[in-house]
C-alpha cells in the first residue's frame, strides 16, 4: 500500500474533527486551547501534503510560519487563561459568563 | 371696473383689521378713536367701491361683471383655485353688507364709547366685514368656506366680547359649537361634491346640477349637507339655539352680525347654490319645510320673551325662515314643473335675497334702536323699561318704522319683500303659505308688544348701572341717532328698489297695483290684527297679559322655556347621550382597545424576548457549534443540490 495524498488529507480531516469536537465540547479552557492547536496542526498537515503534491516549496515555508504564530498564540492564550484563573478560580469555560444576560 | 378695485372691497376692511391690531392697538391704545376712524374709513371705501360695482354690474352683460379664478395651490393633479365673482347677487350683497356695516360702525362710535376694548372691537368688526364681503364674492365653494369660517370666528369673538361675563363666554362657545355642527355637514358636502365633480367652482357645479350629470342621491346628499351649514349659520331649526344667546354681545354686533349679515349667509349660500338645491326634489322640500317651520316656531318664542334683544333674535330666526321658505317654494315650483329653469333660478334667488335686503335694514334698525333704548335705561329687559317715547322721540319713531316694516305694513320695505315670498308660497306650497300668514300675525304682535312695553306706559325704573345710580332718561347722542334715521329711511324705501328685477326676475309689484290682489289685503289684515291685539293688551289693557298667561299656563311655560329644546340638547343629548353614554364607551374603547393594542404589542415583545434571549448563552462554544453545524449544512446542501 503506497501512502498517497488522500491518506494525508483523511488524517488531517480526522485531526481537524477531533480538534473541532474538543474545542466545542470541552469545558476546560486549557483543553479547548489544545484542541485549537490540534485543528491548526491538522491544517498544517493538509498544507504540507498539498505542497508536496503540487511540488511547491512555499507551502512548507508557510507551515513553519503557522507553527511560529501558533506558538506565540498559545503563549498569549495560556497567559489569558492564567489571568482568568487567578480572578475566577476556575478554568471551566461555562463559568466565564460575565457578559451573559 | 378693474378687478383690483373689486378685490379692494374685501382688502380694505382686512387692511383696517391688520392696521388696528398690529399698529394702533399696541402703540396708540391711548387714542382709541383712531381705530374707529380707521374702520369707518375702510368700510366707507368698501361701500363706495361696492356701489361702483353695483352700477357696473347693472351695465354688464348678463349682469356678470367679472368671474376670475386664480391658481392657489396644486397637489398632484388637483388644482385648487380661488376666485371672485361680481354678479348681480354678489353686488346686492356687498352693497347691503357695506352699507349696514358702515352705519353700525358709526353708531358704535357712540355706543362703545368708554369701553376698554374699543380698539379690539373695531379690529374684529373690520375683520368681520372683510370676511363677510369675501364670503359673498367668492366664486368657489372652498374659498367661500374659508370666509364662512372667518365670519363664524368673528361672531364667536364678538359674542364673547365681554368675556369677563360668564354668560357671554358661554354664549360665544355655544354659538361656535352649534354652528360648527352645521359647518361639518357643509364641509363634508363640499368635499363630496369635489369627489363627484372634480371642481369647487360654483358656476360649474350649477351646470353639473342643471344638466343632470350630478343627480339623484348624490345631489340630494350634497344639497342637504350644504343646507346643514346654512341651518347652523342662519339659526334654522334645529340649530337655532345659539342665536338668542348670541345677544350677549354688544348691540351693534347683534345688529350687524346676528341680524343683518352673518346670519343671512346661510340664506345667501342656499341662494348661491340654488340650482343645486332646486335640482333635487327632496333637498328643496327640506329647505321649504325647515324654513316654514322655523318661521312660525321662532315667532312663537318671540311672543313671550322679556328681553327686547331676544324678541328681535327670535324675529331674525323667523324671518330667515321666511327667506328659506321663499327659496324652497320657488324650488318646489321648479321641481313640480310649474316653472321653467330660467325663471325659477332667478325667481328663487330674487324673492329670498329681496327679503334679505329689506330685512337687513329694518332689523339692523330695530337692534340699534333697542341699543339706544338700553343706552338710556341700562337694561334690555322690557319689563324694566316703558315710557321711553317722550325721552327718546327719535329712537321711538325709528323703532316704530322698523316694526311696521317688519310687520309688513304697506308700503314699507318689509311689505314688498314679504309679499314676494307669500306669493310664491301660495302658488307652490299652500300649506306653508298659511303657516307664513300666521307668522305675519305673530310677528306684528310681538314687535308691537315690544314697542308698547318699551316706549309706552310709564317708566319702570331701568337698571342701576355699575356706579349704583339709575339713569336719567335721555336721547342718545347724534352719532347713534343719525344711523337710526338713515336706516329708518332705508327701511321705508328699500322695498321700492327693483332688487328682484336686478336679480333677473320679474317680481316687482306695482306700487298701488299690489293692493288689487286679495293676498296683500289679507297679509296687511293679519299684520294689523297683530298690532291691534298688542295694543289692546299692553296699552289699553282690555285684556290682562297676566290672566292670559295664567289661562294658557303650560303653553306659556313651553314658549318661555323655548320648547325645552335647550334642555333637550344640554341635559339629554350632551349630558346623557354624549358625556354619560357615548364618551364612556369611547373612553372604554380607548383604554381597553386602543391602549390595549399598544400595551399588548409591548408585552408580547417583552415575553418573546425573554424566551429568545435564552438562546444567547454567551458561550463561545455554543456559537462555534452553531457555526460548525451551519457550515456542515451548507456543505451538505452543496453536495445534494449541485
Amino acid at each position: 500500500m503506497s501512502v498517497g495524498l488522500e491518506h494525508y488529507l483523511v488524517l488531517a480531516a480526522i485531526l481537524f474533527s477531533i480538534g473541532l469536537y474538543g474545542a466545542l465540547a470541552k469545558r476546560n479552557a486549557i483543553v479547548i486551547l489544545m484542541c485549537i492547536e490540534i485543528m491548526l496542526n491538522a491544517v498544517n498537515i493538509a498544507m504540507v501534503a498539498f505542497a508536496h503534491y503540487v511540488n511547491v516549496i512555499a507551502g512548507q515555508v508557510f507551515t513553519i510560519f503557522i507553527m511560529v504564530v501558533a506558538a506565540a498564540e498559545v503563549a498569549v492564550g495560556l497567559a489569558l487563561i492564567i489571568t482568568i484563573f487567578r480572578n475566577r478560580k476556575t478554568v471551566d469555560a461555562e463559568k466565564y459568563d460575565l457578559m451573559k444576560w | 371696473m378693474p378687478n383690483a378695485a373689486i378685490i379692494s372691497i374685501i382688502l380694505l376692511p382686512i387692511c383696517s383689521f391688520l392696521i388696528i391690531s398690529l399698529v394702533l392697538r399696541p402703540f396708540f391704545n391711548h387714542r382709541p378713536k383712531l381705530s374707529a376712524y380707521t374702520t369707518i374709513t375702510a368700510i366707507a371705501g368698501s361701500l363706495i367701491l361696492s356701489l361702483w360695482a353695483l352700477a357696473s354690474v347693472s351695465g354688464a352683460e348678463h349682469h356678470v361683471l367679472t368671474n376670475v379664478s386664480y391658481h392657489w395651490l396644486s397637489i398632484g393633479d388637483t388644482v385648487i383655485e380661488l376666485g371672485f365673482t361680481m354678479d348681480s347677487l354678489a353686488a346686492i350683497m356687498v352693497v347691503t353688507v357695506s352699507t349696514i356695516s358702515l352705519l353700525v360702525q358709526i353708531y358704535s362710535l357712540g355706543y362703545m364709547k368708554g369701553d376698554g376694548g374699543y380698539a379690539r372691537y373695531f379690529a374684529f368688526m373690520s375683520l368681520f366685514t372683510g370676511s363677510m364681503l369675501g364670503l359673498v364674492m367668492a366664486n368657489n365653494l372652498l374659498f367661500l368656506f374659508l370666509f364662512w369660517e372667518g365670519v363664524g370666528l368673528c361672531s364667536y369673538l364678538l359674542i364673547g366680547f365681554w368675556f369677563h361675563k360668564p354668560s357671554a363666554a358661554r354664549a360665544a362657545m355655544k354659538a361656535f359649537f352649534v354652528t360648527r355642527l352645521g359647518d361639518f355637514g357643509f364641509l363634508v358636502a363640499v368635499i363630496f361634491l369635489y369627489a363627484k365633480t372634480g371642481t369647487f367652482n360654483i358656476g360649474e357645479l350649477h351646470e353639473a346640477a342643471l344638466a343632470g350629470t350630478l343627480g339623484g342621491t348624490a345631489l340630494t346628499v350634497a344639497a342637504i349637507g350644504i343646507f346643514s351649514g346654512a341651518c347652523g349659520k342662519s339659526g334654522q331649526f334645529p340649530l337655532h339655539t345659539w342665536l338668542p344667546d348670541a345677544m350677549e354681545g354688544p348691540t351693534p354686533v347683534s345688529a350687524l352680525i346676528h341680524a343683518a349679515t352673518m346670519v343671512t349667509a346661510g340664506v345667501y349660500l342656499v341662494a348661491r347654490m340654488f340650482p343645486v338645491f332646486a335640482s333635487s326634489d327632496t333637498a328643496i322640500m327640506v329647505v321649504a319645510a325647515i324654513g316654514g317651520f322655523t318661521a312660525i316656531f321662532a315667532a312663537s318664542m318671540g311672543l313671550v320673551a322679556h328681553d327686547v334683544k331676544r324678541v328681535l333674535a327670535y324675529s331674525t330666526i323667523s324671518q330667515l325662515g321666511y327667506m328659506m321658505l321663499g327659496l324652497g317654494a320657488v324650488g318646489m315650483g321648479y321641481a313640480s314643473g310649474h316653472l321653467d329653469e330660467h325663471t325659477a333660478m332667478s325667481l328663487g334667488v330674487a324673492v329670498a335675497i329681496f327679503h334679505l335686503f329689506t330685512h337687513a335694514f329694518f332689523k339692523a334698525l330695530l337692534f340699534l334702536g333697542s341699543g339706544s333704548a338700553s343706552h338710556a335705561t341700562g337694561t334690555f329687559d322690557m319689563m324694566k323699561m316703558g315710557g321711553l317715547r317722550k325721552a327718546q322721540p327719535i329712537t321711538y319713531a325709528t323703532f316704530v318704522i322698523g316694526s311696521l316694516s317688519l310687520a309688513g305694513i304697506w308700503p314699507l320695505a318689509g311689505f314688498w319683500s314679504k309679499e314676494g315670498i307669500l306669493h310664491e308660497a301660495y302658488h307652490y306650497v299652500p300649506v306653508l303659505f298659511w303657516v307664513a300668514m300666521i307668522t305675519v300675525f305673530m310677528t306684528a304682535f310681538y314687535m308691537f308688544r315690544a314697542v308698547f312695553l318699551t316706549f309706552h306706559g310709564t317708566y319702570r325704573g331701568g337698571e342701576a348701572d355699575n356706579h349704583g345710580h339709575s339713569h336719567g332718561l335721555h336721547e342718545s347722542p347724534k352719532v347713534m341717532i343719525i344711523p337710526l334715521i338713515v336706516l329708518a329711511t332705508l327701511a321705508v324705501v328699500a322695498g321700492w328698489l327693483p332688487v328682484g328685477n336686478f336679480l333677473g326676475a320679474h317680481t316687482h309689484f306695482s306700487f298701488f297695483g299690489v293692493l288689487s290682489g286679495w293676498m296683500a289685503w289679507v297679509s296687511i289684515l293679519f299684520g294689523v290684527a297683530g298690532i291691534a291685539l298688542a295694543y289692546l293688551i299692553y296699552v289699553r289693557k282690555w285684556l290682562s297679559a297676566d290672566s292670559i298667561r295664567a289661562s294658557l299656563g303650560p303653553v306659556h311655560t313651553t314658549l318661555i322655556r323655548k320648547y325645552f329644546i335647550d334642555e333637550l340638547y344640554e341635559r339629554f343629548i350632551v349630558m346623557r347621550v354624549l358625556i354619560n353614554g357615548l364618551f364612556v364607551i369611547l373612553q372604554w374603547i380607548d383604554t381597553h382597545i386602543v391602549d390595549g393594542v399598544v400595551n399588548g404589542v409591548a408585552a408580547v415583545t417583552i415575553r418573546t424576548g425573554g424566551v429568545i434571549r435564552r438562546l444567547e448563552t454567551g458561550q463561545l462554544q455554543v456559537y462555534g457549534l452553531a457555526i460548525a453545524i451551519g457550515i456542515l449544512a451548507i456543505i451538505a446542501c452543496v453536495f445534494i443540490f449541485s
